[in-house]
This record gives C-alpha cells, structure tokens and sequence, in this order.
C-alpha cells in the first residue's frame, strides 16, 4: 500500500487509519482482501510497530478489519457494518472544521446543514446526469 | 512490539543519576524507565546531557550520586556480560580505517558469543557493502553502515545509537531507521537512540524523553505528545505585546513555549485544562487549533524555560517590553 506519512503533527496512526479506511469504504480494498503484515508495514513506512499495530486496533473496532488468529488480518466481508458510533467519529472532525470555518464567515450551523443538503442534492444531480 | 505493561521487565533503569564533569552539572538527578521492547528516543541540545546519560548505561561513567541497572545487571560490576547484550554505534566516525568489511565483521565475531553470520552478510548485501572493501575508502553513510553491523548483527537485547544519522544523507538515515525497526521487531528487543532529527524520532519511538542542562524535562509515550497538549494560534490586538506581558495577560497560566509572530501567537496548551479558545478575554482572538509535533513540544521545552520566564514576568514592570526576541527568534 502507498501510504503516505507526513509529519505536520496529525498522529501517525491516524493517518494510517484514514488512509486504509478510505481505500476500504470506496470498494479499493475488498472484503476477504489480506492486509499486510503488521512488521512488514511498519518496517516499509519506517514507523515503531506499535503505530500500525494501534491503526489496525482501531479499524477492527470500527467493523473494517478483522483478525483471524495466526492468519493475519483481512477486510472484513461487510465493512459498511461499521456501528453508528463509529460512523460518527469518523466524520466528525471533518464536522469540527466546517463549523470553525462557518462560524468565523458569521454563518450559523442551521444554515450550514442547509447548504449541506443543497450540496448533495447537486452532487447527485451531477452524478445521475454523468451516468 | 510489546505494549508497555507492567508484566514486561524493564531494559533500563536510572534512578537519581547526577554526574559532575568539574563545575558542569552533565546529569541532575536523572530517573527513567525504558520497560524492554520500547523504542526509546532522547531529545536534547547538544550539551543537554544525552550522550553523558548513554555513556553510563555502556558502563564508560561509574555513578557517584545514584544508580544505572541495565538488562538487569549493573554495566560497571557486570561490565563483560552487559556488554555482550548491547549493541553500540556513535555519531562518530571511529571504526578503525584499515580494516576491511570483512575484518570488521571477523573481529565482532570473535566477541561476540551470538554473533550471526548469515545475518551479517545479509545486512552487507543489504547494504550493499563488499566484504573486501577497505572502511577507510568507504563513503561516511557506508562507514555508518558497517558500524551498524556491528552493533546489531549480534541481535543485542539493547541497542544503543548516540545520533546515528547526523551528518549522513537521507538513504543512509532511512537504512538506520529500517534497522532500528527491524531490531524492535525482533521480540524484545529494546533501542534507545538520540537524536535531532525530530521527524525520525517521532517515526520511529514508542517513548520520547526531553533532557535539558543535565534534567529529564518530560518523558512520555509519543502518542501522549498530541492527545497531551494541543497548539492554540491567537491574535492580540496589542501589537507591541511581549512575551511576559503576553503571559500575564492571557489568562492560560498553563499555556507553553509561547512564540510569536507579526501579532500572532502559538502556545502549547495541556488539553486535559479547563480552558477553552472561546473563553479568552477580548483582546485575544482565537485563530485555530493544531496537532502538536515534537518539534514544537521540543521547542516549547528548549526554547523557554518555564520558571525563568514566569519568574521575570513577576518582577518585571517595567522594562519589560524588549526582553521578547530571545524568544520568538526563531
């Protein structure tokens, strides 16, 4: 896997974690898929194994991977099984960002979750007219 | 690998370790725990105390004021045994020129009871050092490299590297930092390196320890570094502010390294305190939140030592506003 590991402060595991699970959640990865080792990737990244032990912890928890034992670890066959609470944390410090930067242009959270829908919809205007 | 649990023997143990070279104050009263299967990174400037601290768990200093176990074992009384668990590579060039690759390994290998030769002449080809080749016609980064054969093919239970990367180019330092991960991998096994290459150390260390003028300023796993503090960027609208005013009059009494730049400011803030960016007083705007790095952390520690700087912001009223550059210089 070509992840990428910058060093501007967001924690390494982190990074790891969003950059599988976005591989994961748009279908790059699929369910039964085996991911590497977890020496084999620190070793590649040049990180303390513990990092990519702790990202590999985390996508279990939220339902991504699952560790069969001696095996390995895989992509769990139904990854969009992840639970409400994971979803959530998952999405919100992307929440966390837009309310800073609506919050300093003066605009209230109500009228942001209206541009998100009107956002959406558009979004998937534009998709249905490409397909 | 392991996790630090308390079932897990500890590599190192100092306790209380002070250490006077003349007047210079090398140690004072330095106590850490490095638990065995931990990447352990030491931070500091140079003449912080790091290399003094390295050099007594290789048994080179005797302990006057305090103790030093390492593997168990005292490395002064058990000095032949410890020494035969440890691996060693300094930032200096000191491998003895004339000899070959092959001498080198040779030598390391009449030492050494577990020295390994297929992993010797693994890590060569790895290396992509010939046996044959004389030290003194290798490159620096090739230098390095074969004194990190002779610290690690012995598969040490203690891996000890004084800078290793300084001075060596990038491929040379990502070959160290492939190796120090490689010897952690093997079950547990403990390294310690210091470093300025804070990137690296954040990389590759599952604990981190800050040493400053002789102390252990903070030591603590590197994941603690962001979930411990957080980096608050504000504005003041006082552009003549300095920093002892600027810690006076913003009230984060807890807040670290302050640093400012064109009216703005970074502090490091613990995040387990009360405060809150939307609680400041007027005339401090809030800009944003940042992960913390170890650089800053670093920096933070280094730069501003806490009790110089409350202790002048107390007594001093009045020529107060021009003692910030030593500070926000960067």
């Amino acid at each position: 896997m070509q992840i990428h590991l910058s060093d501007d402060g967001v924690p390494l595991y982190q990074q790891v974690v969003q950059q599988i699970r976005h591989r994961i959640l748009s279908g790059q990865l699929s369910g039964g898929d085996e991911m590497p080792a977890i020496r084999t990737l620190a070793e590649r990244l040049r990180v303390n194994p513990n990092t990519i032990a702790r990202a590999y912890r985390e996508l279990e928890q939220a339902g991504l991977v699952e560790k069969r034992r001696t095996r390995g670890t895989f992509v769990s066959a139904s990854p969009t099984s992840m639970s409400a609470k994971g979803k959530r944390e998952a999405i919100e410090p992307a929440i966390d960002q837009l309310l800073v930067l609506s919050q300093g242009l003066g605009v209230d959270a109500k009228e942001l979750s209206q541009w998100i829908l009107r956002r959406d919809e558009e979004l998937q205007r534009k998709r249905g007219e490409s397909s | 690998m392991n996790n630090v649990q308390a079932s897990v023997p500890d590599a190192v143990v100092v306790e209380n370790l002070s250490q006077r070279f003349g007047r210079t104050e090398a140690l004072n009263d330095v106590s850490l725990t490095i638990p065995q299967g931990t990447v352990f990174g030491l931070l500091g400037l140079n003449g912080a105390g790091k290399t003094t601290l390295l050099r007594h768990l290789l048994g080179l200093h005797q302990p006057r004021v305090g103790s030093v176990r390492v593997l168990g074992c005292s490395p002064i009384t058990d000095r032949e045994k410890v020494m035969r668990r440890i691996g060693y590579l300094s930032e200096e060039d000191s491998l003895p020129t004339w000899m070959r690759v092959r001498d080198l390994t040779g030598f390391c290998e009449a030492i050494y009871p577990r020295w390994d030769r297929a992993y010797a002449a693994e890590l060569c080809e790895w290396f992509e050092l010939s046996p044959d080749a004389k030290l003194r016609s290798l490159s620096k980064g090739g230098r390095a490299r074969a004194g990190l054969i002779a610290a690690i093919a012995h598969k040490p239970d203690l891996l000890v590297l004084d800078e290793p990367g300084s001075g060596l180019d990038p491929i040379a330092r990502d070959d160290i930092l492939q190796a120090i991960i490689r010897t952690v991998s093997l079950e547990g096994r403990t390294v310690i390196f210091s470093s300025h290459l804070l990137d690296e150390v954040s990389r590759v260390c599952d604990q981190v320890a800050i040493m400053h003028q002789g102390k252990l300023i903070e030591s603590m796993p590197m994941m603690a570094v962001d979930e411990r503090y957080e980096e608050w960027i504000l504005r003041s609208r006082d552009e003549t502010i300095t920093t002892q005013h600027a810690r006076r009059d913003c009230p984060v009494e807890a807040g670290l390294g302050w640093h400012q730049e064109d009216g703005e400011w970074s502090l490091l803030v613990p995040r387990q305190s009360e405060l809150s960016p939307t609680a400041l007083p007027p005339e401090w705007q809030w800009i944003e939140s940042r992960h913390v790095t170890l650089k800053r952390l670093f920096e933070a520690h280094v730069r501003a030592p806490r009790q110089s700087v409350t202790a002048e912001a107390r007594d001093d009223q009045t020529s107060g506003r021009e003692g910030a550059t030593m500070e926000t210089s960067s």
